[in-house]
């Protein structure tokens, strides 16, 4: 399993990595071999806000529906429209080219509440991985 | 507790990701990939263990009358060697199963789904009635593997002394594959040329790995159940439980030409009939997404706020490249550029009725 050592992560496999004011965010490693070959992603519009734990998109694989929830309560700043065309992206370079939205938090701390890298990697362990 | 296969240990070794499908533990995907399976099949070749399939054996005086009547095509047109696509329907012309049938010398042999095996089989055993013939299912004794893909040919003439080049589709051949007495079929799932290999069960690990050695040169790859069903959707193979099942005849599967009404007697005559001469209420589309989205099995057909049909399959179609789906949809709702939406999640999103197959086969252009 891939991880990104300066990103934090919640519990249903999103990361967060705060660049500036802004935390960038997408699905880890382990999210997008579990879901397998991803052929739509459905994100949110600029500007919308969502709670902590709120559905803020889908990714879908060639098996499944998957919801993506909110890291930290925040407005969206961009999402990438690069993955409306190439939504394969996410399996290839889930930290990088595969990130899904840029937003700002509401409280820049509620960041350091999630995941360290460590504890993240023995939490997907733990679900079976890989 | 489901079923693991000859093979199971060689779908571990190469990652394969389990699941179970219809009672049998079987890979899904490899670590290849789903997307890159398909395409695989469809540039080069895939090898696919499909031994949850099962099979039938028909022998007697009375086998092709008694085909004929439990069958929709007309089995007597079948020349020897011939394999043919068959629905097999209920009294009301719902479908009991779609089926291949191959003639072959001394018998008849019916290759059936795995998920109806044992329905279909009570099935054919309870309509013998005053037929001489006896009914055999040969499944746990059978493997079958399908070789699928334009190299197909070129892998498996190495194994075989069957002259595949003369060799025409839906044919079958009782020859031998590495040594093993196998039926081999030009039949398939995919869309592809290829091969379906029927042999005894205990050979299972030596024509997977004769096969693969002989496909090295060729790429091939060993193909999960994901693939398998993108590549029958692209070429509108119908599966059961989807497309086609007891609450759906084959008339309104766009399944007429396996209906063969002057052959006489067969069950479900007198209800497809009716159906065919009053016109289905339903008819299977093809619909494209208008507003990119995945339209998936179960998804409403939405015109007008009200639900008017069903997707039965749809995905993101790796040869096609577009969102699409296979759904029922109201007879007067056929015409190709027919708009109507389909609800995902909690919206509903544009789509139009397209031409189908989406993907032509080779052996059929």
């Amino acid at each position: 399993m891939r991880v990104d050592k300066a990103a934090r992560y919640t519990r249903t496999h999103e990361w967060v990595r705060v660049e500036g004011e802004q935390v960038v965010s997408g699905i880890s490693d382990y999210a997008q071999e579990h879901l397998s070959d991803i052929v739509f992603v459905d994100l949110p519009g600029v500007g919308e806000h969502f709670d902590k734990g709120e559905v803020y998109g889908v990714v879908e694989s060639v098996k499944a529906a998957s919801d993506c929830y909110m890291p930290v309560a925040g407005t969206i700043a961009a999402v990438n429209e690069e993955l409306a065309n190439a939504p394969a992206t996410m399996n290839e370079d889930p930290y990088g080219a595969g990130w899904m939205i840029r937003f700002t938090p509401d409280n820049p701390d509620d960041v350091a509440g999630l995941m360290d890298v460590a504890t993240y990697e023995q939490h997907a362990a733990a679900e079976g991985g890989h | 507790m489901a079923r693991k296969t000859e093979l199971y240990a060689r779908h571990e070794a190469l990652k394969g990701r389990i699941i179970d499908f219809a009672g049998w533990m079987l890979p899904v995907q490899y670590p290849t990939g789903p997307i890159e399976e398909h395409h695989t099949v469809r540039k080069a070749a895939g090898l696919f263990d499909i031994d949850h399939m099962a099979q039938l054996v028909v022998k007697g005086p009375d086998a092709l009358a008694y085909l004929q009547y439990v069958t929709t095509t007309d089995v007597s047109k079948m020349v020897m060697g011939e394999a043919r696509y068959s629905p097999v329907c209920y009294e009301d012309g719902g479908v009991v199963d779609d089926v291949f049938i191959y003639r072959l010398p001394d018998r008849y042999f019916v290759a059936i789904n795995a998920s109806n095996a044992e329905k279909d089989t009570r099935w054919f055993k309870a309509h013998i009635g005053r037929f001489q013939v006896t009914v055999e299912n040969v499944a746990d004794e059978t493997y079958m593997l399908a070789l699928q893909g334009p190299k197909a040919e070129a892998i498996l003439q190495q194994l075989t002394p069957a002259k595949l080049s003369e060799m025409p589709y839906h044919r079958g051949v009782e020859s031998t594959v590495a040594g093993v007495p196998t039926l081999i079929g030009r039949t398939g799932y995919t869309g592809e040329d290829g091969f379906e290999l029927y042999f005894p069960c205990e050979k299972a690990t030596l024509l997977w790995d004769r096969i693969m050695e002989a496909g090295a040169p060729h790429a091939i790859k060993p193909i999960g159940l994901a693939a398998r069903d993108s590549l029958r959707f692209e070429a509108k193979m119908p599966l059961y439980g989807q497309e086609i099942g007891p609450n759906l005849n084959p008339i309104e599967a766009g399944l007429g030409w396996a209906v063969a009404f002057g052959k006489g007697e067969f069950i479900g005559r007198n209800a497809l009939l009716k159906i065919r001469l009053e016109g289905p209420k339903r008819k299977l589309v093809g619909l494209e997404m208008i507003e990119r989205s995945v339209p998936r099995h179960g998804y409403p057909i939405v015109v007008g706020g009200q639900a008017v049909g069903e997707v039965t399959t749809g995905m993101f179609a790796p040869t096609v490249g577009r969102y699409i789906a296979l759904a029922y949809v109201p007879a007067d709702m056929t015409a190709i550029g027919t708009e109507v939406g389909v609800q995902i999640r909690n919206e509903v999103k544009r789509a139009k009725v397209v031409e189908t197959p989406f993907y032509m086969p080779p052996y059929r252009r």
